[in-house]
């Protein structure tokens, strides 16, 4: 399984990351032999095989929808982690543009 | 005071009859942290005001008889992706570098509850993936047996911590074998409960569902200690679950195997493995023999396919858990004209190598055509590992194996190989991807270095893994040969 230069960029892309020039060559290596090892499931017998998501089996955990306020100091905090801020507002680029 | 080599259960004892305070204890923890901050840097944050208030605290309850827990006033170090109120959170990325926790994670109020006493966080590698420490923006940890080697990984810091005597106990997190590597590597006991026996609410999620919090310790008794006050139901995290009665840790651990079946997977015993490595794990197997126990062996007949299946569920998982990291509303953010841009250079900067190659596989192996061929395809084999297990369980009450394949290596060493790096968590991904308890006790030097032995157990009878390790350890007069000469 070896990717090509564009399909690296293209997933590169999708995941929204960006990779300086001199390393697109190594990514595009490194990542093409995990590919081609974890390739070998491929010849794993799956039929009727159930897929398994999670090893403890937990369903439908729910609980009654009520808002609890965070401890004032908490939200200081969070407003404080904002890359940039107006007021204590988060601000960021148009998502609309 | 000589902090190395002490368990908690020692210091409790001593708090108990006045031999010294908390402050002493953990001036002296503090002492060694900090000064070892250039040698083996197990540290990126050390809270020293922080933990002298705690540990006056705890000795104002003790002198009025109201101690929390059987380890109030017992110093603690924090690995760096859990959040503590205040305290920079940084998983060992760049993108979190200056990112300051506005919360304790569940795992960390508990300890606080219990009176413990948080000394600081340790390093990682980046979003503890990894089994090296290398890999954070702090710089590399490094082994307290050999300055020139690695300590493991990712948990590196918290193994460290405890191996050189600047924490008597530590948590890390387990994801596919971040703390039995790195415990066996430096010669400490490292435990990974159960999936969903601690909760994860607060812990940075590197694959979530195989991530679990457990105890770094100097013996097994302090490991069932600290296992007790952090496990439980916890409304925050959905997956973490009510302990039964069956599955709760007895007030003593005891350590009784006579009778006891081990089971001794043949697929493990192949190649691969150092010689040192597999006569030490040898001469555990016997010491169990002498003490009663009967060893079987047993077959888990897809563990070939087991690191594969790993290594497409875990980037799959990790790379939906780090989208999170786009420094819009924390984190780094690099300006950039777009707010696609802005995602693609704080993303690009924020993240080191392996967290971004692991975040392509898994949004490759994702993708619109790919997802059958890989994520659906390993969770299928995901299952059938599980039920090797399952089936395994049914003959023999624990399975015994090496934690690690090899002692600790050159640090470099495997830096530019991912694949080689990946194949250190051949004996321990198996138990993630089946959510089974294990723990890694050392069994002896090779080389002069520790060595690892893994006892892994049944969902939810960790009782059952602590009990062997305890035996084990009892065995063999306790760990106190694996304390590392001073660095």
């Amino acid at each position: 399984m070896s990717l090509t230069s564009e399909e690296v960029e293209k997933i590169a892309g999708l995941a929204r990351l960006e990779l300086a020039d001199d390393e697109k060559e190594s990514f595009r290596e490194n990542i093409s032999s995990v590919l081609e090892y974890v390739g070998k499931l491929s010849k794993v017998d799956v039929e009727d095989t159930e897929p398994m998501s999670h090893s403890v089996p937990v369903l439908n955990v729910l609980r009654e929808d009520e808002a609890v306020p965070c401890a004032k100091g908490v939200r200081d905090q969070v407003v404080d982690s904002f890359p940039e801020s107006e007021d204590d507002m988060l601000k960021v680029k148009a998502v609309f543009s | 005071m000589e902090t190395k080599g002490l368990t908690a259960s020692d210091i409790a004892k001593d708090l108990e009859e006045g031999k010294f305070s908390s402050r002493d204890v953990t001036e002296a923890y503090l002492g060694v942290a900090k000064g070892n901050t250039e040698s083996t840097h197990a540290y990126v944050d050390i809270d020293e005001d922080g933990a002298l208030a705690a540990a006056d605290e705890a000795d104002r309850r003790r002198s009025k008889g109201k101690t929390l827990s059987c380890l109030d006033g017992v110093p603690i170090a924090i690995k760096d992706n859990m959040l503590v109120t205040g305290r920079r959170a940084t998983a060992g990325s760049n993108i979190l570098k200056e990112y300051v926790a506005p919360y304790d994670a569940t795992a960390v109020v508990r300890v606080r509850k219990a009176g413990l006493v948080i000394l600081g966080k340790t390093n990682m590698d980046e979003y503890a993936m990894g089994s090296s420490t290398e890999s954070s923006c702090h710089g590399v940890t490094r082994n307290p047996w050999d300055t020139e080697r690695v300590p493991g990984g990712s948990s590196g810091g918290s193994a460290v911590a405890v191996s050189e005597g600047s924490a008597p106990i530590a948590l890390g997190s387990d994801t596919g074998g971040s703390i039995r590597q790195p415990a066996a590597l430096c010669g400490t006991v490292g435990f990974k409960p159960t999936y969903g026996r601690v909760s994860r609410y607060g812990l940075i999620a590197l694959a979530s569902s195989l991530d679990q919090i457990g105890p770094f310790a100097r013996s097994v008794r302090d490991a069932t200690d600290l296992l007790r006050i952090i496990e439980g139901r916890d409304s925050n995290d959905s997956t973490s679950v009510d302990l039964k009665d069956d599955w709760v840790l007895p007030e003593s651990i005891g350590h009784d195997v006579k009778g006891l079946k081990i089971g001794i997977p043949k697929e493990y015993f192949v190649s691969g493995m150092e010689d040192g490595v597999e006569a030490a794990v040898r001469s555990g197997i016997e010491r169990f023999k002498e003490l009663g126990a009967e060893i079987k062996e047993i077959s888990l007949p897809h563990s070939d396919y087991a690191l594969a299946t790993y290594y497409i569920i875990m980037p799959c998982e990790a790379s939906s858990n780090l989208a999170r990291f786009d420094g819009i509303r924390y984190g780094t953010r690099i300006p950039a004209d777009t707010l696609e841009e802005t995602y693609r250079k704080s993303r690009g900067a924020g993240f080191g190598k392996e967290a971004r190659r692991r975040i392509m596989i898994g949004t490759y192996a994702l993708s619109a055509g790919y997802y059958d061929a890989y994520y659906l395809r390993a969770m299928k084999v995901r299952r059938l590992i599980a039920n090797d297990f399952t089936k395994a369980f049914v003959d023999v009450d624990c399975i015994l194996s090496p934690t690690a394949p090899t002692v600790a290596w050159r640090l470099g060493e495997m830096m530019d190989d991912p694949l080689s790096m990946y194949l250190q968590d051949i004996f321990t991904v198996s138990v993630n991807v089946a959510g089974l308890p294990a723990i890694s006790v050392p069994c002896g030097l090779s080389d002069g270095l520790p060595v690892g032995l893994q006892l892994i157990g049944r969902h939810f009878d960790d009782k059952t893994v602590l009990k062997a390790a305890h035996a084990f350890e009892q065995a063999s007069g306790g760990f106190t040969e694996f304390i590392p000469a001073t660095v």
